[in-house]
């Protein structure tokens, strides 16, 4: 080959090679920019009145004279308006009065939407969602819109699909005495609601209110926290026996390879599969568990990571250099004795990586908790109701919500806390296996 | 000390009637060999070697002599498909007999290999390595051995400072009187060296040749080297391997002066090799 020819190879390899790793990277930030833009959101938003009043009386935080305070600066705008509305709803009521029938359907509308908004002021509605006006100001501000704007459809063009028109009320009460009611909303929002930067951090640990219209996620990470728990109580040390067994106490014949095979088609079987096992085998009959419960979908996770341990800690294992294990036997150490004081030490950077990797996993994996472990609504459970106990996890909730949740539209901001909260999880995960590995390696070479 | 004066379990071990070994034979070796699958590596071997005396074991690349050395200690257990075949005695009984555990025998035969190999642990964990295998010994007496032994692999004064430094980062002649250190600390009664200055400097290697000459009489060491010069100046006897076969098993100063074998005196005068 001419040396031009060569260069030229040389060269666009290079290139390929750093384009694949760019667009990689690139690839990463777009999944990852808007996870994190609007999982933020969760955290950091414009709290409302009505949240600091949620947060007092559900959760006891805040100042009972500070909100008690904020709630009689609200209720100078709020009563005008109230009674505004009422005394018009009560008119509209009286048969006699001209746009009875005009109005009548709408200011029904009207009044639920202004509860909504500012929450039920004297009433005492049972739905918790109903107690609470719009804790969030991007909430309160797509609220004040619908006041603001009546949605209408237009079906009159034939076999198109309809078309949606904004009516502003302000124009269909024109001449009533709810005319002034609009500007009034629309300029008052501020004061309505006195929205101020909040940073909830507590959505972490808070646990929800009224399947996740208010609080926080605080049982689903807990579930998370406790599945990957147990999951590694079950898997690290069957993974590592295992890897030890096959590299170093295996007679390396058929047998051994062919169990390798079979635990590299385990890893490649469908996790859903694992799942249905899961319900199979863990509860209908070994009976783990009444039902659902963590300790069944941890042992589920478990075989789902088994290989992927395995494997790793084999892997390290085996690149463990020879002459350590020769001088120690030299040694008159015994073969069990060589592999625990010599051979794991020396291997336990590979191992963790395995570990932690699985960790990563048996926090994400949706499938095989389905059926064995996950529940949309729960409390926070405590480590020995883990044993009996269904619980939420983050990753099956964030499936959960977006499924079959009666107002996703409502909570986005809480399932994209949910993701963010489940990629920060595992980043924070393989970031510590990366600087732990690092620690132990660099103790190794002394 | 106590020290474990059978290998492994004695019951129906072949036992060789003592007047067929002679006196101060260490190792007593009658039609030995070792083969790799059924390529013959070692062939019929006929060697004794004698107690508290230095033994070199020379011959070209490929000649046996490893594989020889690493068989006394049953080192080459770990290689699939080694077996051995005729007698191999150690105190008169058989390396290679059915009830022999060779953990226990590899603690009366210590090794030092080629290459330097501490464990990647500080030097004093290294040296109390083989001390803290089966006997329970307090921190002082793990200390009194670990002092004894380093005195003794003339390592001491270099690392009495620094003991609980990881042992990689020492130079390659201290490490490998670490690994002679960390032999030493189980108290084996022969030494085999495989090679043990072929990876080391002229001044590490004069210093290792010097601690043998220091050891000589405490133990038996048996030494592997393709260094002729080092085969004279450290060893008493010197046995010839040339392709599987011992050629030749004189004291050292004859071998190299006046060698009875022709294959020998073409070797050490550099014709073959």
């Amino acid at each position: 080959m001419k040396r031009q020819t060569r260069k030229v190879l040389d060269r666009s390899f290079t290139g390929l090679g750093f384009f694949s790793i760019f667009f990689l990277a690139a690839s990463l930030v777009v999944v990852l920019a808007p996870i994190f833009a609007r999982g933020i959101n969760a955290f950091i938003f414009k709290g409302t009145s009505e949240f600091r009043r949620l947060n007092y009386e559900e959760f006891g935080r805040g100042d009972k004279q500070k909100l008690a305070e904020e709630m009689d600066k609200i209720r100078l705008y709020r009563e005008p308006l109230a009674r505004m509305l009422k005394d018009f709803t009560r008119q509209v009521r009286d048969e006699s009065f001209p746009g009875s029938t005009q109005y009548a359907g709408d200011v029904k509308v009207l009044n639920d939407l202004f509860k909504m908004l500012l929450g039920p002021g004297e009433s005492e509605p049972v739905m918790m969602r109903a107690r609470y006006g719009q804790t969030r100001w991007d909430g309160a501000q797509k609220v004040l819109q619908s006041i603001l704007y009546k949605e209408e459809w237009d079906y009159s063009k034939a076999g198109k699909m309809g078309k949606k028109i904004l009516k502003p009320r302000s124009e269909i009460y024109k001449g009533t005495s709810l005319e002034k009611f609009f500007p009034e909303m629309e300029k008052n929002l501020d004061k309505l609601l006195l929205p101020r930067l909040t940073f909830y951090w507590q959505f972490l640990t808070d646990s929800s209110r009224d399947s996740h219209f208010f609080g926080g996620i605080g049982a689903e990470v807990l579930g998370t926290f406790y599945l990957v728990l147990l999951t590694m109580v079950f898997a690290i040390p069957l993974g590592v026996i295992a890897a030890i067994y096959l590299a170093e106490f295996a007679h390396q014949g058929k047998i051994v390879s062919l169990l390798r095979v079979f635990i590299s088609t385990l890893s490649g079987v469908p996790s859903i599969v694992f799942g249905l096992f899961g319900l199979a085998f863990f509860i209908n009959t070994v009976k783990v568990s009444q039902s659902k419960s963590v300790l069944a979908g941890s042992l589920t996770l478990a075989l789902v990571v088994l290989p992927t341990i395995i494997r790793a800690a084999e892997e390290a294992i085996k690149a463990v250099p020879n002459a350590y294990k020769e001088a120690a036997l030299s040694l008159g150490a015994s073969k069990f004795r060589t592999v625990m004081s010599i051979i794991l030490p020396s291997a336990l950077p590979g191992i963790l990586t395995g570990i932690v990797i699985s960790m990563g996993r048996a926090a994400g994996e949706t499938a095989p908790i389905i059926f064995t472990a996950a529940v949309s609504v729960g409390k926070p459970l405590t480590l020995i109701e883990t044993l009996t106990q269904p619980s939420p996890a983050l990753s099956w909730n964030i499936y959960n919500l977006v499924t079959e949740h009666e107002a996703v539209e409502q909570i986005r901001h809480v399932q994209f806390g949910m993701v963010f909260t489940l990629v920060l999880l595992v980043l924070v995960l393989n970031l510590g296996a990366i600087l732990l590995r690092a620690r132990i390696a660099k103790k190794l070479r002394g | 000390m106590m020290r474990i004066k059978n290998i492994g379990k004695k019951r129906n071990a072949e036992r060789v009637e003592p007047d067929q070994v002679g006196d101060g034979v260490h190792i007593y070796s009658r039609d030995f060999s070792v083969f790799y699958q059924h390529v013959e590596a070692v062939k019929k071997v006929k060697l004794d070697i004698p107690r508290g005396q230095v033994t070199a074991i020379i011959g070209p690349s490929g000649c046996g002599k490893s594989t020889f050395l690493r068989a006394l200690n049953r080192m080459n257990d770990l290689i699939p498909g080694c077996t051995t075949k005729g007698r191999l005695l150690f105190e008169n009984e058989d390396i290679y007999g059915p009830f022999v555990d060779p953990v226990l025998l590899r603690k009366r035969i210590g090794m030092v290999f080629q290459k330097p190999n501490p464990f990647p642990k500080s030097i004093f964990d290294n040296v109390a390595f083989g001390p803290r295998l089966n006997r329970f010994l307090s921190k002082n007496e793990l200390y009194a051995v670990v002092e004894k032994s380093l005195k003794d692999a003339a390592l001491w004064d270099e690392v009495k400072d620094r003991l609980h430094a990881n042992a990689l980062g020492l130079s390659g002649g201290q490490q490998q009187r670490l690994c002679i250190a960390r032999v030493l600390a189980v108290d084996p009664e022969i030494l085999l060296m495989d090679e043990p200055t072929s990876a080391l400097d002229p001044r590490a290697t004069s210093k290792i040749e010097e601690l043998i000459r220091q050891l000589r009489g405490r133990y038996t060491i048996i030494i592997v080297t393709h260094n002729m010069q080092q085969a004279a100046r450290v060893s008493d006897l010197t046995a010839f391997f040339y392709e599987g076969e011992l050629i030749e098993f004189s004291p050292t100063e004859q071998l190299f002066t006046k060698p009875r074998e022709k294959k020998t005196e073409e070797y050490i005068t550099g014709r073959f090799g």
